[in-house]
C-alpha cells in the first residue's frame, strides 16, 4: 500500500476527480493533441500566447488518474511561463518521472507529486502525455503528439 | 449393479479438475510479485507453460537437436519426427482429415496473413468485397486492409449489438454476390463472445464463400473440429494453449492449399531449384520456407497432450464455473459495469469502472500481484464501435481458482479506496 500511496497521492486523486482548467480555450493561438493509443488516452491542451507568455491555458480528453492529474498540474504550474521557462520545466518534470534525477525534492512544488511515477517504469509516459503535448502545441500550432 | 453406479459416479464426478495438483505442473504459479502470490488472470495474452512443455523444449535441444528434412544422421531423423509428430497431434486436436492440412507458423497472425496473400490477393479485385466483424482482433483486420488497398477490393464489416453478440442479421446482409472471403473470429479476445461460426460458415457456404476462422482465442477454451465446422481455414498461436511462443498453426482444406501459391520463397518449400525456375514442394511444406521453429512444433505437441490429458471438456467446464463466479462477484461490485454480456462466451470478463480508469485499476491490481490486462486488447475499432476507450479484462485459464476470482475482487475494492 505504501508504495501505491506513492504514486496515488492524495493530491493526484484529487487533480483527478477535479482537474484544473479542464475546459477548452475558445480565442487559444495555440493547440495541440495528444494520444497514447496504447492506453487509450487522448488529450487536447489549448493555449493563449500574448507577448511570448502563456496567458491561459487548458486541456480536454480522457485517461487514466496520472495523466489527467500531471495534465491538470502542468496547466497550474505553466501560466504566466514563457516559451523557455516551460521547456526547462518540462526538462526537469521529466528528468523527475524518469528518475535520471534522483533527488527527492526537485523544487518542483505540487508537482513533485508526480515523483513516484518513477517507481513505475510503465506509468511514465502516463505521466508525460501532457508535457508532450504541450511541447508540440507551443513549437508547432496544431499538431499531433503520441506517446507510443 | 454395484459397478454401474461406480461408473455413474466416475461419470459425474469427470468434468471437475484437480486445479490444486495441475497447478503444481506450472512452475510459475510459485512466484511472488512484489511479495504476493502471483494470480495470473491475462490468459487471453499468453497462458503459462506447464513442465511437459518446458521439459520436452529442454530435452529437445540437450539431446536431439538438428534441422529436419534434409540430413541423413540419427539426430536430424529424430528432429524430423518430433516435428512431424507435432503435425499429427495438431490434425488430431482440430480432427483435420489429413496431417498435411496443418501448416506450422509463427502464430495466428502469420496464419492470416497468409491467407490474406496466398489465398485472398489472388482472388480479390476491384469491386470484390471482403467482410469481416468488427470485434476482430488487429491480426485479422489489418492484414485484409492490406490486401484490400493492394487489389481495390472493400472490406465491409459487421457491427456487433451492445451486448457484445454480433449482428447476425446484419452479417446475413452483408454477404452478397461480391463477397468473396469472410474472416471472423471464433472467440473475441475483447469480451469473450463466442460467435456461432457454424451458422455463420453455413450462410457463407450457401453463397459459396469460404470462410476463415481465427482461433486464437478459441482454442485453448472451446473444442474445435474444423470438419464439423466446415471452415475453409482456421489459425490459432501455440503460446496461447499452454505452448510456447513463435509457433502456430494454420489449418487449410486440402483443395485450398493446393491451389495457393507459396507466402514466402526459401529452403524446404522446394522439390528442386534451377537459376531459371522452381518446382515447390507439396503441401504443407511449400508453405513453410526456412528451417521452422522445431522446438516450438514439439513444444507445442506437448501442451496439446498435456491439455487432452487433462481433458478439453473438463477444462471447458471449470472456466466456464470460473467465469460464471467472476461474472456474479465482479459484477456486484459497485461502479464496476460489465462488458460484453452474450450469451455464449468463454474465458474472458471485461468491465469498465466508474471513476476509475482501467491503466489505474491495473496498476493497483498488479500491487496485490494480481495479473490482468488493460487497454484496448488490438481490437480498437470494437472499442470506438462500444463508445470505450478501454476496459480492464480478467481471462482464465485451466490453473485459475475461485480464491483467484476473490483476490480480483478485493483488488478491485482496493482501487475504488486508492482512487476515489
Amino acid at each position: 500500500m505504501s508504495d501505491l500511496r506513492s504514486l496515488y497521492q492524495e493530491i493526484i486523486v484529487d487533480h483527478n476527480k477535479h482537474p484544473r482548467n479542464f475546459h477548452r480555450l475558445p480565442d487559444a493561438n495555440r493547440a495541440a493533441e495528444g494520444d497514447n493509443p496504447l492506453c487509450g488516452d487522448r488529450l487536447t491542451v489549448y493555449v493563449k500566447m500574448a507577448d511570448g507568455v502563456i496567458r491561459e491555458i487548458g486541456f480536454v480528453g480522457t485517461g487514466c488518474a496520472i495523466s489527467k492529474a500531471s495534465a491538470s498540474l502542468m496547466t497550474e504550474s505553466m501560466a504566466g511561463k514563457t516559451e523557455q521557462e516551460a521547456d526547462a520545466l518540462f526538462e526537469r518534470f521529466h528528468a523527475m518521472v524518469v528518475g535520471s534525477d534522483r533527488q527527492i525534492r526537485s523544487g518542483l512544488g505540487k508537482l513533485e507529486a508526480l515523483a513516484g511515477v518513477r517507481e513505475f517504469p510503465v506509468r511514465v509516459k502516463c505521466a508525460t502525455l501532457a508535457w508532450h503535448t504541450l511541447r508540440t502545441a507551443l513549437k508547432t500550432p496544431g499538431g499531433t503528439v503520441s506517446t507510443e | 449393479m454395484k459397478r454401474g453406479n461406480e461408473i455413474l459416479a466416475l461419470e459425474a464426478i469427470r468434468p471437475s479438475l484437480d486445479v490444486e495438483r495441475l497447478r503444481e505442473d506450472f512452475p510459475i504459479l510459485r512466484r511472488k510479485v512484489g511479495g504476493k502470490s502471483l494470480v495470473y488472470l491475462d490468459n487471453a495474452a499468453t497462458t503459462q507453460k506447464p513442465r511437459a512443455v518446458i521439459e520436452t523444449i529442454r530435452r529437445y535441444y540437450a539431446t536431439s537437436n538438428a534441422n529436419v528434412h534434409r540430413g541423413v544422421h540419427t539426430l536430424s531423423d529424430r528432429a524430423t519426427r518430433g516435428y512431424e509428430e507435432a503435425r499429427v497431434r495438431v490434425a488430431r486436436f482440430l480432427n483435420a482429415r489429413e496431417d498435411r492440412e496443418i501448416v506450422f507458423v509463427r502464430g495466428a497472425t502469420e496464419a492470416i496473413n497468409l491467407v490474406a496473400q496466398s489465398f485472398g490477393r489472388p482472388r480479390l479485385r476491384r469491386g470484390d468485397e471482403m467482410l469481416i466483424t468488427v470485434m476482430e482482433h488487429h491480426s485479422n483486420i489489418v492484414p485484409w486492409q492490406m490486401v484490400c488497398a493492394a487489389t481495390g477490393a472493400a472490406l465491409k464489416v459487421v457491427p456487433v449489438h451492445g451486448d457484445g453478440e454480433l449482428d447476425i442479421v446484419a452479417y446475413g446482409e452483408r454477404l452478397s454476390h461480391r463477397t468473396r472471403l469472410v474472416a471472423v473470429t471464433h472467440v473475441s479476445n475483447a469480451l469473450g463472445t463466442v460467435n456461432p461460426i457454424r451458422e455463420m460458415i453455413g450462410m457463407a457456404h450457401g453463397r459459396n464463400i469460404p470462410v476463415l476462422v481465427d482461433g486464437a482465442q478459441a482454442a485453448p477454451h472451446v473444442k474445435v473440429d474444423v470438419r464439423e465446422l466446415g471452415c475453409d481455414f482456421y489459425a490459432f498461436s501455440g503460446h496461447k494453449v499452454y505452448g510456447p511462443t513463435g509457433i502456430g498453426v494454420l489449418y487449410g482444406k486440402r483443395e485450398h492449399l493446393e491451389a495457393m501459391p507459396p507466402y514466402q520463397g526459401g529452403g524446404d518449400m522446394i522439390l528442386r531449384v534451377t537459376i531459371e525456375r522452381t518446382t515447390y514442394n507439396e503441401i504443407p511444406y511449400k508453405f513453410e520456407a526456412g528451417t521452422p521453429n522445431i522446438a516450438g512444433a514439439i513444444g507445442l505437441c506437448a501442451a496439446l497432450g498435456y491439455l487432452d490429458d487433462i481433458g478439453r471438456e473438463a477444462v471447458a467446464a471449470h472456466e466456464r464455473e470460473l467465469l460464471d463466479y467472476a461474472t456474479e462477484t465482479v459484477g456486484e461490485i459497485p461502479g464496476v459495469r460489465l462488458v460484453g454480456t452474450a450469451r455464449e462466451k468463454a474465458g474472458i470478463l471485461s468491465f469498465v469502472m466508474e471513476g476509475v480508469h482501467p491503466h489505474d485499476l491495473g496498476t493497483v491490481l498488479d500491487h496485490e500481484g494480481v495479473a490482468i490486462r488493460t487497454g484496448h486488447h488490438c481490437a480498437m475499432p470494437l472499442m470506438d464501435a462500444l463508445g470505450l476507450p478501454a476496459t480492464a479484462r480478467a481471462s482464465f485459464g485451466m490453473y485459475n481458482t475461485r480464491a483467484e476470482v476473490d483476490a480480483l475482487v478485493e483488488g478491485i475494492w482496493k482501487a475504488r479506496e486508492v482512487l476515489l
